[in-house]
């Protein structure tokens, strides 16, 4: 017996290997039935949450004004950045400008650095996920501790000890008992921290302030017990007024639980003497922003106030989960956002708008009224157009090429209509079709395709005239 | 150029000929209560706070002392911090509970060890069943009702308005704010938290007194 060769490398990329496309990173998600069930369970009880919570009477007013906030948001940009960057420097605060991702971690770790301190705490946060602080942070020696209670259990025996299941006195699934166990190890992190980062929901330009919306209380934590907070926020969060606040601190509560208010608003303007930090750093990110904003149907996924009312809605995210949407954000939301911050080039970003059904439940459910089936097929016309001057062309596109030569000329296409009659009725069994070759074979994966008539209707038609 | 430069360079390429557009902001959403709603905002506030999973109670100007000592016992605390300017006749009925002011500035071990901590707020929100704490009068600092694992919190009639638009309206921006929807929570910690696992870092308990004449 010969040694086996060594089997291909799986559906997870290496570090360097490309990430893959949706439909490969979906098939592992899929094949995970108690992933699945977990999904499906989430999905119900946050519809059911929801609806356990009447729709305000002036919701769509509330909608549409959401709406042209955050459009006059984006359509002046520039003057309200540097309103807000103004207004922050004014209460005491440092803001810093990161055109990518590679500057924003350069950034926090200088300061991290800066304040010499050996670890920090952290609150969830789209933004560090999207930019991979955490792991730029541990690669410079410093310790990062979530907060979350999410990530707390996601990851268990992280720093090298027992899991929270495990030191609860035994494994437990018990919540009061885990959360008692994680209350009093969070207890120790947050009252020896001295440097924080957290996300924001909203930068208000006129005043300065920041905005955090949370249920847990560890971004409470984070604002109030350390030194010195870092706050990392996309340049897309900036609204233009104070009063515009309550505009959203309506739209965004509502539209992720259901419930009239998020438990914790937090807001804070630079510094405060004698409450909460006394530095105050405020990194504005870009990483791919302004090329979604360039793009005028595009543009409207910036509108994004991060609710996830879409992904519980999505039939598509509530089989496959967040894992094959990338790390920049999941659901819907994803499937437009990603593709425009990180383009197109590779397949993994190009497959994003394809995954969809287009069913437009997002869409009827979005507080800010993102027409994201709109941006889903605007995007797989540009995922088509990039790749029309490549070298190689795509499969697809050979193949429309050659439909287009075929069909431009009767005597060309009467030709292939009777070769592919003949051919296709050599495949069929029992009038139906059911695997195709080579790359066609994709479409009989799911379906069955009916045997074409014996005869054409060109056949007949000339038949009947003789 | 520098990295601002160089950001908002692309913002303003970006936008083209679209930018410095004003879309109207279409304002015809509630400002004010209407209705039934509106007849009685305490008991609405009341109502509302109690869904968020918080205890409330409706107590008269005179009866406030005696109420918060009541809850504290209910609680069983011992040893409660408060703002350095909390009225003292708040904390008048207390009996076998030490309360700790906030001035010298009390250390965060000893405010984590505390059984609970009493405060007024700023303003407070009937639609949402929402107190708002701004750091003011009665208040203290951010840290103060953070820590200890039980927050009871006075709140006057006249504080509460109808609607967070109203709210707004009453807070000043430049003040660190803490709004207050009932207890700390997990469940929006998505499918990794388990359900029910309350409390684990905010005060696991709050209560809520609202005064009226």
């Amino acid at each position: 017996m010969t040694a086996a060769p060594p089997p291909p490398a799986s559906g997870a990329p290496g570090p360097v290997a490309a990430p893959p496309k949706f439909a490969a990173a979906a098939r592992v998600a899929l094949a995970d039935t108690a992933l699945r069930s977990g999904l499906r369970g989430a999905a119900a009880a946050a519809r059911e949450r929801r609806s356990a919570f009447p729709e305000p009477a002036d919701w769509e007013d509330l909608r549409e004004a959401g709406r042209a906030i955050k459009d006059e948001a984006l359509l002046n940009l520039d003057a309200h950045l540097e309103e807000l960057e103004r207004a922050v420097t004014e209460a005491g605060g440092t803001v810093h400008w990161a055109a990518g991702a590679a500057e924003a971690r350069r950034i926090v770790t200088g300061l991290v650095r800066a304040s010499g301190a050996a670890e920090v705490v952290k609150s969830t946060s789209a933004v560090t996920r999207e930019i991979g602080l955490a792991g730029a942070l541990a690669r410079a020696g410093v310790a990062v501790r979530e907060t979350g209670l999410g990530e707390l259990l996601a990851q268990p025996g992280e720093d090298g000890q027992a899991s929270y299941r495990d030191r609860a006195g035994g494994p437990s699934d018990d919540p009061a008992v885990l959360a008692e166990a994680a209350r009093l190890r969070l207890r120790e992190r947050f009252l020896g921290a001295r440097v924080a980062v957290t996300g924001a929901n909203f930068l208000v330009a006129e005043t300065g302030t920041l905005v955090l919306l949370e249920s847990e209380g560890n971004g409470r934590m984070c604002l109030t017990l350390p030194d010195t907070l870092i706050s990392v926020a996309g340049i897309e969060k900036v609204v233009p007024t104070w009063a515009d606040l309550e505009v959203l601190l309506q739209l965004l509560p509502h539209s992720s639980s259901g419930a009239p208010m998020t438990p914790y608003v937090s807001s804070w303007t630079g510094v405060t003497p004698g409450d909460g930090p006394r530095e105050f750093h405020l990194v504005l990110l870009d990483n791919g922003r302004t090329k979604a904003l360039a793009d005028e149907v595009g543009r409207a996924a910036l509108r994004c106030i991060g609710c996830s009312a879409c992904l519980d809605v999505c039939p598509v995210y509530e089989r496959t989960g967040p894992a094959p949407y990338g790390p920049v954000r999941a659901g819907p939301i994803g499937a437009i956002l990603t593709p425009q911050l990180r383009g197109v080039e590779r397949a993994a970003e190009a497959s994003l708008p394809f995954a969809s059904t287009l069913c437009g439940a997002c869409a009827d459910v979005c507080p800010v009224k993102i027409d994201i089936p709109e941006v889903l097929v605007h995007l797989r016309g540009r995922v088509v157009e990039s790749r029309r001057h490549r070298p190689v062309p795509t499969p697809e596109l050979v193949l429309m090429r050659g439909l287009a030569w075929t069909m431009s000329d009767p005597r060309r296409y009467e030709a292939a209509l009777r070769r592919g009659t003949r051919w296709a009725r050599l495949m069929s069994r029992g009038g139906r079709i059911r695997r195709l070759p080579g790359l066609l074979g994709k479409w009989t994966d799911a379906r069955d395709l009916p045997a074409p008539p014996p005869a054409t209707f060109r056949a007949w038609w000339s038949g009947r005239r003789r | 150029m520098s990295s601002r430069d160089e950001v908002l360079r692309r913002v303003r390429d970006a936008l083209g000929g679209a930018r410095g557009t004003h879309p109207a902001v279409p304002r015809g959403y509630a400002r004010r209560l209407a209705g039934t709603d509106a007849a009685d905002v305490p008991a609405l506030f009341g109502e509302r706070v109690a869904e968020n999973r918080a205890a409330v109670r409706h107590v008269g100007a005179d009866e406030l002392a005696t109420a918060v000592a009541a809850a504290l016992w209910g609680r069983e605390a011992k040893q409660i911090v408060v703002p350095a300017d909390l009225p003292f006749g708040w904390l008048a009925e207390l009996d076998g509970v030490r309360a700790m002011a906030d001035r010298p500035v009390i250390d965060v071990d000893a405010l984590a060890a505390a059984d609970g901590v009493v405060t007024g707020c700023a303003v407070a929100i009937a639609r949402t069943g929402t107190v708002v704490l701004d750091g003011g009068p009665t208040q203290g600092r951010r840290a103060l009702t953070l820590l200890p694992a039980y927050h009871l919190c006075v709140v006057q009639a006249e504080q509460i308005v109808g609607t967070v638009p109203e709210a707004l309206e009453r807070l000043d921006p430049s003040r660190p704010l803490t709004w207050i929807s009932g207890p700390s929570a997990a469940h929006g910690a998505g499918a990794a938290a388990p359900a029910g696992a309350e409390g684990v870092h905010g005060p696991r308990h709050l209560e809520v007194l609202v005064v009226e004449d």
